[in-house]
């Protein structure tokens, strides 16, 4: 490998002043702060299979395997072992394993083979059979095999809710909110442990404010998680961890056969339970045994299939920057996901840890999931703030909620979430607030107050509130568990305290766990209590027009993220900047004689419906500036309305026709300006202010001096735009639509141009101080000149 | 898609009886709100009608865990962890399992032991 792109330059001070000094602002860049390594195939450090990798391979004989993957039976390890007894339909397998990885490989993006069918092969193939088939799909490939074979149709999406001080009413108030943006799980967990029931019942408390049926997790040691659940404080578990090699399993004090009896021990007390595996695990502990992420996870995926849970978090979770530190790193993410999705497991996909410092590179890590769709797109969402997610930042966090918005709206998929509006958020916060301080104080677990509810309604995170009483989490937490406080407590506590439909709510996930539907593969409620499954809701894509569909109340819902501007908005903000000139009609302009007469030609709608330009300057501002720039080089100006066209060439040309001196200034209220001579083609000019939104009131003057200077054939001073790095067009280009739309509604076709009286108020201008640019340009005139 | 659309809860007591009214005079116990051994069967014939196996089964040692309490749960896992029992005392541990109604999780338990044994994690 060369080394080039990784040394540094020379230390000679000749070398050096010769660098290309892109380079110093690229090293400074936050991508730089990833660190990225060299593959190392003997250490795991690799994403996809090398020809150190075990080989598939399947033999049997009497119906037993006796060669699994290139091992015999008697070199079996713990993973081969209870794979082959309990992980592979041996009735499929022979089948299966003689198929070419190739073609299995393009079944999977194949519409016409069914997921069913596809599933059925799954269940007789070998973990390197299935590594070596996700392998050889590239990443468009994946993102459409992976929208074809996950298994609920429905997509949903989990958040994290967390905080530092483990506070309930936050934790409460940011799990309904949670809600309220559509998540249909949450996870929680403590940074000190023995707070775990306080958070578990502040969980479930507001994860059932305003509508039913989100899961709640609260994330702890088993024996901790099996209890809390046992009394109905949770509803599921995903912190079973898998490992892909018997030495990383043994090291976590675990073998295939205890996790299978804890699989079996949750389901026994009606909990939901997905085992969690993925890249990057085995190599931390070093302990990888020489085999690349993906076989490792196909090895976990098999196990998790073989021990009968329903489902996986995978896609690298806390290993995700290992496996995102080597080559081909976010597609082997991506990989494991579908690995899981084609033996039929429910996907609960990553997304869950920050791989970057680059935004760029974290999204690029999760879109290509967004777009195919998961069971849950995260396994946690961080919808708290990155510092309160007690899990550490997810790859989104609550700083990102309105981007992801924007992006679900751009590409129109289902991302699970909405804007639920501030008064709904408004009143949730509070309602579940006040919930866990009715519960707390019905079951005497300690006063939560005005002055506290108040503050968790309004918190971002745990920063705002005051850290006054530092037991109370733990003595709540200590009376929960002692006084064997559960479900149904809270239940009725909140009916006592005349929160009857959270308690009701309550009830019904106690009903639904007696029923045990929730058990079933990527099970969840939706906000109408209906369990969707992968036995109710079986994802059935099979190409476009199938599938999970987006219908017209959804879309709406996507549509209307925070910020988007209308008409109507347009016209209340214009009309707001009236005032700093008025503009009277004295008759049809005619032709000047005066050889020093500059025109100023203004666009239909300037300062009749639209008073403020692009940059925020009100557009008698501009027009002062560009008069005052006239008057100063020894010109004089007459202001005409051009009345039929919006074209800012034809607008500056017809003034131009109207002047003595044949020069004019055209301007549309948006602030584009020019300045146009009466013998030059429409489109030709002599100056053009095309960057309506940088233009300063500096500028305008200066446009106006340099047209005197044409008019009095002077040498005019260059105008050069300002240096940007503004998203232009993402800023401004919705409100040009809207502005031009209006310019339009004004023009009179055919009416020629009228000359205006302009008078500018005495005071000060009105209006125009809403925006920082413009109060920046409220200097008077004179003094803005001396400048 | 619900397997048995009149669970009873492990107490016996139907779902449908999970009311704010019963709520209130008192007479909902934890036991009422825990899943029962024939639901969970339920759920497996289900799972194993749609080619979910592995799940099936997983789901049939959970009917029989539900008679265990959650400290002989916590055994049955503790002793299954590397290096914690020795061959016979697994051996007798299926024989505990078999015993109180738990032939399938009895079967895991002996794999288990044999597996172990291979790979040296016995005590």
């Amino acid at each position: 490998m060369s080394d080039e792109g990784t040394t540094r330059p020379a230390s000679s001070g000749a070398a050096r002043s010769r660098r290309w000094r892109r380079l110093d602002l690229l090293d400074a860049r936050p991508i730089h702060l990833d660190q990225l390594t060299v593959e190392a195939p003997e250490q795991g450090l690799v994403a996809f299979p090398t020809a150190a990798d075990r080989r598939p391979s399947l033999r049997m004989e009497d119906g037993r395997v006796v060669e699994l993957d290139g091992q015999p039976e008697a070199d079996f390890d713990l993973l081969d072992e209870f794979i082959a007894r309990f992980g592979l339909d041996l009735a499929v397998a022979p089948e299966a394993m003689a198929i070419d990885s190739l073609a299995v490989a393009r079944m999977l993006v194949d519409i016409d083979v069914p997921r069913a069918e596809i599933q059925r092969l799954a269940a007789g193939m070998t973990p390197a059979k299935l590594a070596e088939v996700v392998a050889l799909l590239r990443p468009a490939e994946l993102v459409l095999a992976v929208a074809k074979m996950r298994v609920r149709r429905t997509p949903s999406n989990q958040a994290h809710i967390t905080n530092r001080l483990d506070d309930p009413a936050l934790l409460a108030a940011d799990a309904a909110t949670a809600v309220a943006y559509g998540f249909r799980e949450l996870e929680t967990t403590v940074p000190v442990l023995e707070h775990a029931p306080s958070n578990a019942l502040a969980l479930l408390i507001g994860s059932q404010v305003g509508v039913p049926g989100a899961l709640t997790q609260c994330s702890v040691e088993e024996a901790a998680e099996l209890e809390l659940g046992l009394r109905g404080l949770t509803t599921y578990a995903e912190t079973i961890s898998l490992y892909g090699t018997e030495g990383a399993f043994v090291d976590g004090d675990d073998t295939p056969w205890s996790k299978a009896f804890l699989c079996s021990a949750y389901a026994s007390r009606g909990l939901k339970m997905r085992v969690t595996s993925g890249a990057g695990a085995e190599v931390l502990m070093a302990a990888a045994e020489g085999s690349s992420m993906a076989s490792l996870e196909s090895r976990c995926v098999s196990l998790t299939w073989a021990i009968g849970s329903q489902g996986t978090q995978n896609g690298g979770i806390d290993g995700a920057s290992v496996a995102g530190s080597v080559p081909d790193g976010f597609r082997e993410l991506l990989a494991e996901n579908l690995m899981a999705m084609t033996r039929g497991l429910e996907s609960c996909s990553g997304n869950d840890t920050l791989v970057s410092e680059s935004d760029l590179r974290r999204m690029g890590r999760t879109m290509p999931l967004l777009l195919a769709g998961s069971d849950f797109l995260f396994s946690g969402f961080g919808f708290v703030r990155r510092h309160d997610n007690m899990f550490g930042p997810s790859n989104l966090n609550g700083e990102d909620l309105d981007d992801y918005l924007a992006i679900q709206r751009d590409w129109g998929f289902d991302g699970v979430l909405r804007w639920p509006g501030e008064a709904t958020i408004g009143e949730r916060r509070e309602r579940a607030a006040r919930a866990v301080a009715a519960v707390w104080g019905e079951l005497g677990l300690g006063g939560i107050d005005e002055a506290r509810i108040d503050a968790a309604v309004a918190a971002d995170s745990s920063q705002d509130l005051p850290e006054d009483r530092p037991h109370a989490v733990s003595d709540a937490a200590a009376a929960i568990r002692e006084r064997r406080i559960g479900l149904l407590d809270a239940a009725e506590a909140l009916r006592r305290r005349g929160f009857t439909d959270e308690a009701e709510r309550l009830l019904a996930m106690a009903r639904e766990r007696v029923r045990g539907d929730l058990l079933q593969p990527a099970a969840i409620f939706d906000e109408r209590m209906r369990c969707l499954s992968a036995f109710s809701d079986p994802n059935d894509y099979a190409g476009p027009g199938t599938g999970h569909a987006v219908s017209v109340a959804r879309r709406a819902e996507i549509a209307a993220v925070r910020g988007v501007l209308d008409r109507e908005a347009l016209l209340r903000e214009q009309a707001s900047a009236a005032g700093d000139v008025e503009l009277r009609e004295i008759g049809e302009a005619t032709a000047g004689e005066d050889p020093a007469e500059v025109v100023v030609a203004v666009s239909p709608a300037f300062g009749l419906a639209l008073h403020r330009a692009l940059d925020g300057l009100g557009v008698g501002r501009i027009l002062r500036e560009i008069l005052a720039g006239i008057e100063e080089e020894g010109a004089r100006a007459r202001v005409v309305r051009v009345r039929s066209t919006i074209d800012l060439g034809a607008i500056g040309l017809a003034g131009a026709r109207l002047a003595g001196s044949g020069i004019a200034v055209g301007i549309q209220a948006k602030g584009t300006a020019l300045i146009h001579r009466r013998d030059l083609r429409p489109l030709q000019n002599l100056e053009l202010y095309s960057v309506a939104p940088i233009i300063d009131a500096r500028l305008y003057r200066l446009l106006g001096a340099n047209a005197a200077r044409h008019a009095k054939r002077g040498r005019p001073v260059p105008a050069q735009n300002p240096y940007t790095d503004q998203a232009i067009t993402a800023r401004y280009h919705a409100r040009v639509v809207a502005m031009t739309a209006v310019e339009r509604e004004h023009v009179v076709a055919g009416a020629p141009p009228v000359e205006l009286a302009v008078a500018f108020p005495p005071a000060e201008p009105l209006g125009v101080g809403e925006l920082a640019p413009a109060a920046v340009g409220l200097a008077p005139v004179g003094e803005e000149a001396r400048r | 898609m619900t397997a048995e659309a009149g669970a009873r809860a492990l107490s016996g007591r139907p779902a449908e009886e999970l009311t704010l009214e019963r709520l209130a005079t008192g007479e909902l116990v934890p036991g009422d709100i825990r899943i029962s051994a024939e639901t969970l069967r339920a759920q497996a014939d289900l799972a194993e009608s749609r080619d979910y196996g592995p799940f099936a089964a997983n789901l049939r040692r959970a009917a029989e865990l539900t008679a265990l309490d959650d400290a002989e749960l916590f055994h049955v896992y503790e002793m299954l962890r590397p290096g914690r029992a020795s061959a016979a005392e697994l051996t007798e541990l299926a024989a505990w399992l078999e015993a109180h109604g738990a032939a399938l999780n009895a079967e895991l338990v002996r794999s288990a032991r044999d597996a172990y044994v291979r790979r040296g994690l016995c005590r």
